[in-house]
């Protein structure tokens, strides 16, 4: 199975002509993604304009951070191929926020070992998880989706069904904080792991590494890149990453429950494929998927606003819709290539 | 440009001899089957240990009425898989079809066919639509089918908002009944599901589903009708996991909304440990069927063997990846190449 490296529609070398540009243009995601987001949100402050404020666009951005942090740990798995993915991200973040939410009790004197060991027991899914793909060969699909069974086995024991404590002060001030222009501290930090994220992926040499082993495995290996490692590293990131994200939740949400953070777990997917992550690895960046998350969000507040949902019908129409939009959106280039070529 | 002489096809890397490749192609097909057939053994031995009456009739009848369910899905989410796909919303086409059958039967005998058609309608015209949108739109199937899982889910939602409505008492007592003193009706099904599987997968569209799923550009070339296929297994699933809908409703006796997704985690980790490939091709209901035995075997043992109740779901989940494990371990045989391929 040589699995050919499409390297997406971009033209290189020769200077294309101005149609195929336009073209191009027309089927790269993240603009794709990016001018869909802002469509629907002035749709959504035509309809109400409150949905304009500064205010209401601050707290947009904020629900997206937290799709778009535990996503980041996606898009590295994802990026790195092997019929990668990564779905056992809620169920760790919700794991590190319990974790952290107990050791800190509501004071800020444990604040920097609960983040540690929150983080630590983020970690040993991502070893497990990496060691089901690497070593027993289990799909991914499969390793993270078994592995979400076993998280939230191991949350029920440790917590006997009631999560104990609260975030400590300290942490809830640097999320929800007031900065600059009613900025909360939540979107410096998404804005700092973006450039980080980013800057590993096309800066540094893991970066390129993850993208030689997504592209072509046994390629990478014969140029001396030794791919075990690169995506043990991947996994064992993401799971950092959902805990960081599940950290994040908690200073939002001050409490924790069980299942905190499951709402998160396919939407993290298809924000990356939004964005232009394909889930044949070696294709992709972070951008793209921190402008998924915006759309996603975008579209369920969208739908909140135009009150479709709520009333006699419950929250199924606006499922229904979500759905459909998303398959839209998809189909917008999310596509495979056709068999006749 | 000329159609015939396509880009020749990458050299496949470090192929070993024909030889050696038959060898590891016997023993990666067999290896699943020892698994688990063992693993089946293991179980049923340990609840017979462990749950006294496990081989009366009523017993039996318990169990496989608990069986039968998610067999059926694990067999829906086959006939996908192998055509070289995947359903994330199968769970919700379950919960879909048999929202319809409970709310259309309101517990009257007399409306039983029409509402067990009307809730099989539905998940076929489901299966239809992710069938159309992986095969005709081309979308990735794990996001296509997770982005219909809330069309699906949200429409369950319309028909049943919350759990409830009653099934007829004929489907529940059927379902419940013992036939011969030890054969309960469940595990009669499940036979007649299996010997159907058996006549498809010896049937033409059997043989496509396998080589759609093995190789869908060798099937291309090779005449097979590709998108139909695709369409069809979807389709074909669908209608398998509104069976399936139809089974939990007469185990339960009414409808709930909410179960969906717990069901396409079991459907997937029930077919992987019955040793079907993930990427399609290899495999079959048959395994799937036995995977979902032992999953639902070894759920209640981890209730009869006394551990405690906040430490259930990890034993569980644990049993679960280690033995989904084993079954990946068995299934990928032959030697350890460097930089697995994608």
């Amino acid at each position: 199975m040589s699995a050919p490296v499409t390297g997406g529609p971009t033209p290189v070398a020769e200077r294309p002509d101005r149609g195929t540009r336009a073209r191009a243009l027309l089927r790269d995601p993240v603009l794709v993604s990016g001018a869909l987001a802002v469509l629907l949100w002035a749709t959504a402050a035509l309809i109400s304009p409150s949905f304009a404020s500064w205010g209401q666009v601050v707290t947009l951005l904020t629900l997206a951070s937290f799709l778009g942090v535990i996503a980041i740990g996606q898009t590295l798995v994802i990026i790195a191929g092997g019929e990668g993915i990564d779905l056992s991200v809620g169920a760790t973040a919700t794991l590190a926020a319990i974790v952290a939410s107990r050791y800190m009790d509501g004071a800020n004197d444990n604040l920097p070992l609960s983040v540690l060991l929150a983080l630590a027991a983020a970690a040993v899914v991502g070893v497990i998880n990496a060691c089901g793909v690497l070593f027993f060969r289990v799909p991914p699909l499969v390793m993270t989706l078994g592995m979400i069974a076993v998280v939230y086995g191991f949350i029920r024991l440790y917590t006997g069904g009631q999560p104990a404590g609260s975030a400590a002060p300290l942490l809830r001030t640097l999320i929800n904080g007031d900065t600059v222009f009613g900025i909360p501290g939540v979107l410096w930090l998404w804005l700092a792991l973006s450039v980080l994220v980013i800057w590993i992926l096309r800066r540094t040499s893991f970066g390129w590494r993850l993208y030689a082993v997504g592209g072509n495995a046994t390629t990478a290996y014969l140029s001396g890149v030794n791919p075990v490692a690169v995506k043990f590293s991947a996994y064992v990131l993401s799971s950092l990453f959902a805990g960081i994200g599940g950290l994040l939740l908690l200073g939002y949400s001050e409490n924790v429950f069980l299942r905190l953070a499951d709402p998160y777990m396919l939407p993290s997917v298809a924000a990356t494929v939004i964005g232009g992550t394909a889930l044949i690895g070696g294709v992709g960046g972070y951008l793209g998927t921190i402008i998924g998350a915006i759309l996603l969000t975008v579209l369920d507040s969208f739908l909140r606003i135009v009150q479709i949902g709520g009333g006699e019908w419950g929250d199924a129409p606006r499922q229904i819709i979500y759905g459909a939009v998303l398959v839209v959106v998809l189909s917008a280039y999310g596509r495979q290539k056709r068999l006749r070529q | 440009m000329s159609p015939p002489t396509a880009a020749p096809p990458a050299p496949q890397p470090d192929t070993p001899s024909p030889l050696a490749r038959a060898g590891s192609r016997v023993a990666s097909a067999r290896m699943p089957t020892y698994a688990i057939t063992g693993l089946l053994v293991v179980t049923v031995a340990a609840t017979a240990m462990l749950q006294s009456g496990f081989f009366t009739a009523y017993g039996l009848s318990s169990t496989f009425a608990t069986i039968l369910p998610l067999a059926t899905i694990a067999v829906a989410q086959t006939i996908i898989v192998l055509s070289g796909g995947i359903d994330l919303s199968i769970g919700t086409i379950v919960t879909l079809s048999s929202a319809v059958t409970v709310v259309l039967m309101e517990g009257d005998n007399a409306r039983l066919p029409l509402a067990i058609a009307a809730g099989v309608a539905a998940g076929a015209a489901c299966g239809l639509v992710n069938g159309l949108i992986v095969a005709v739109l081309r979308l990735q199937p794990i996001v296509a089918t997770f982005a219909t899982s809330f069309m699906f889910g949200g429409a369950a939602l319309l028909v049943l908002p919350s759990p409830g409505g009653s099934a007829s008492p004929v489907l529940t007592e059927t379902y419940r009944m013992v036939l011969a003193l030890i054969i309960p009706v469940p595990a009669l099904l499940l036979l007649i599901l299996w010997l159907v599987w058996r006549i498809l997968r010896a049937h033409r569209v059997g043989q496509y589903l396998y080589a759609v799923g093995g190789s869908a550009a060798a099937s291309y070339t090779s005449a097979v009708p590709v998108t139909r296929v695709r369409v069809l297994a979807y389709t074909l699933g669908g209608t398998v996991a509104a069976l399936a809908g139809v089974a939990l409703l007469a185990d339960s006796g009414s409808g709930d909304p909410f179960i969906g997704n717990e069901l396409t985690l079991g459907s997937i980790a029930a077919l992987v440990i019955g040793g079907t490939r993930l990427r399609g091709g290899a495999g079959g209901a048959g395994g799937a069927i036995l995977g979902a035995i032992v999953l639902s075997l070894i759920q209640g043992l981890v209730f009869f063997a006394g551990i405690p109740t906040d430490a259930r779901e990890l034993v569980y989940g644990g049993i679960m990846i280690a033995a989904i494990a084993l079954a990946g371990l068995l299934t990928a045989g032959g030697p350890r190449q460097p930089g697995r391929t994608a």
